[in-house]
């Protein structure tokens, strides 16, 4: 259902809906048409646009970290190893700095995490009625290309580094001495209600703040992106060229803050308060 | 903005991308990048060593180069003294050997006058012998005169 001659609150409407495919009261499995039935759908449904951007980028990172894996040498490195190379070395550093046990599996998530969400954030410089207008035509009405303005992408990733976060706590601390920390701190064992409370929310606090900060982030930027295209065409360039130059600092340091907050969360389960 | 199932796919998602990340990608590459590290350490290792070779070297060259200096000058010197030394024993032989020409020609020549004036005195007292008996014109009694013969031709 292509909009024709949208008002501008339809128009950004329509561009933050996401392409959704879930199971509706009235209409049985089947994609959503428009934000109200896909928000009818409730839990049972999923953001196909989030899913396949995200799965795609992933894979993208995969493989070329993985044609970098496989070109590994000692000797001079060359093209997609020097890059690669670069990135795991900047990784590496950032890991060390900051957590000072051993574990193989801090530093690749964190490279995971940086490289994955850059490329998912490098989709907001992507201009915002290329991609849409493109799927429009061939029948789709709805897709978002950046998933990280979805709080279900954050959230998914935030919760990962949160279980993460509770495993290595129980796994160094013991379930004793991870209890013991949420429960006998700050204010010793005569408040353990309060201190449960204080510590439970610092806990929870953890992957909310993770999942909205880059979602806040990269969602009002696309939607500055959004507004900026609602102006008279020749008006546009003034404003999208200088908010795309600040973009690409903001979707690289919101990548950066993602992974070094995960290092420091993690180092912070592996210390004994 | 609803919070769906694509939150469990994110989630799946991105623990399989972590794995991957895990075992095929991270431990190749930081291996590669130790073992460069290795190698680097080693190839400035061998640069130390060689600059440290060649210093000595150069000093090696420098204390053979003096020594065959002083070996040249030294040898220079004897050359020389030994050329002199060659030049004063000819001298000193040339010189002997002169003395003894000269000594055996004085003897010769000394000889030989000594042999003309005998030959001298002689005829001298044969002439005077004859150029008596011309005067006396007589047989001169040889053995009578010898005795004053013999002492004028001493006088000669």
């Amino acid at each position: 259902m292509a909009l024709q001659n949208p008002t501008p609150s339809e128009y950004i409407q329509h561009h933050l809906t996401n392409l959704t495919y879930g199971y509706h009261p009235d209409n049985g499995w089947s994609f959503a048409h428009g934000a109200q039935e896909a928000s009818e759908m409730g839990f049972m449904a999923i953001h196909v646009d989030t899913m396949a951007w995200s799965v795609g980028l992933g894979i993208l990172f995969c493989w070329l970290f993985r044609v970098g894996a496989k070109a590994a040498h000692a000797g001079v490195p060359t093209g997609v190893l020097n890059f690669v190379e670069l990135m795991v070395e900047f990784v590496d550093k950032s890991v060390k700095e900051t957590f000072h046990g051993k574990s193989s599996l801090i530093a690749p998530l964190a490279l995971t995490i940086c490289c994955w969400i850059f490329l998912m954030n490098l989709m907001d410089l992507v201009p915002v009625d290329l991609v849409p207008y493109l799927f429009m035509s061939t029948g789709v009405e709805y897709m978002k290309i950046v998933p990280t303005t979805d709080v279900n992408a954050t959230l998914g990733m935030s919760i990962g580094v949160f279980l993460l976060i509770i495993f290595y706590s129980i796994k160094i601390k013991g379930v004793g001495g991870f209890v013991g920390e949420l429960t006998l701190q700050p204010f010793g064992k005569w408040m353990i209600p309060f201190n449960l409370l204080l510590e439970g929310v610092g806990l929870i606090a953890k992957p909310i703040s993770l999942a909205l900060r880059l979602f806040g982030n990269l969602y009002a930027g696309e939607l500055i992106f959004i507004l900026i295209a609602l102006l008279p065409f020749y008006l546009q360039w003034f404003l999208s060229v200088p908010w795309a130059i600040f973009h690409i600092l903001v979707i690289v340091l919101q990548a950066f803050i993602f992974m070094m907050l995960t290092i420091v969360y993690l180092s912070m389960a592996h210390e004994h308060h | 903005m609803n919070l769906n199932l694509t939150l469990i796919g994110q989630l799946i998602a991105f623990t399989i991308f972590v794995i991957f990340c895990m075992k095929y990608v991270w431990p190749p590459i930081s291996a590669a990048l130790v073992e460069r590290q290795k190698k680097i350490a080693e190839g400035l290792d061998a640069a130390d060593k060689a600059a440290r070779d060649l210093e000595s070297a150069k000093s090696q060259i420098e204390d053979e180069l003096r020594q065959a200096r002083t070996q040249v000058t030294e040898l220079l010197e004897q050359a020389n003294k030994r050329s002199s030394q060659i030049v004063e024993e000819a001298q000193d032989k040339a010189r002997a050997e002169a003395e003894k020409i000269m000594a055996s020609a004085q003897a010769q020549i000394a000889q030989d006058a000594a042999q003309a004036r005998e030959s001298l005195r002689a005829d001298v007292a044969k002439l005077a012998v004859v150029g008596a008996e011309r005067v006396l014109g007589a047989t001169v009694d040889q053995a009578a005169h010898k005795k004053l013969l013999a002492a004028l031709a001493e006088e000669l």
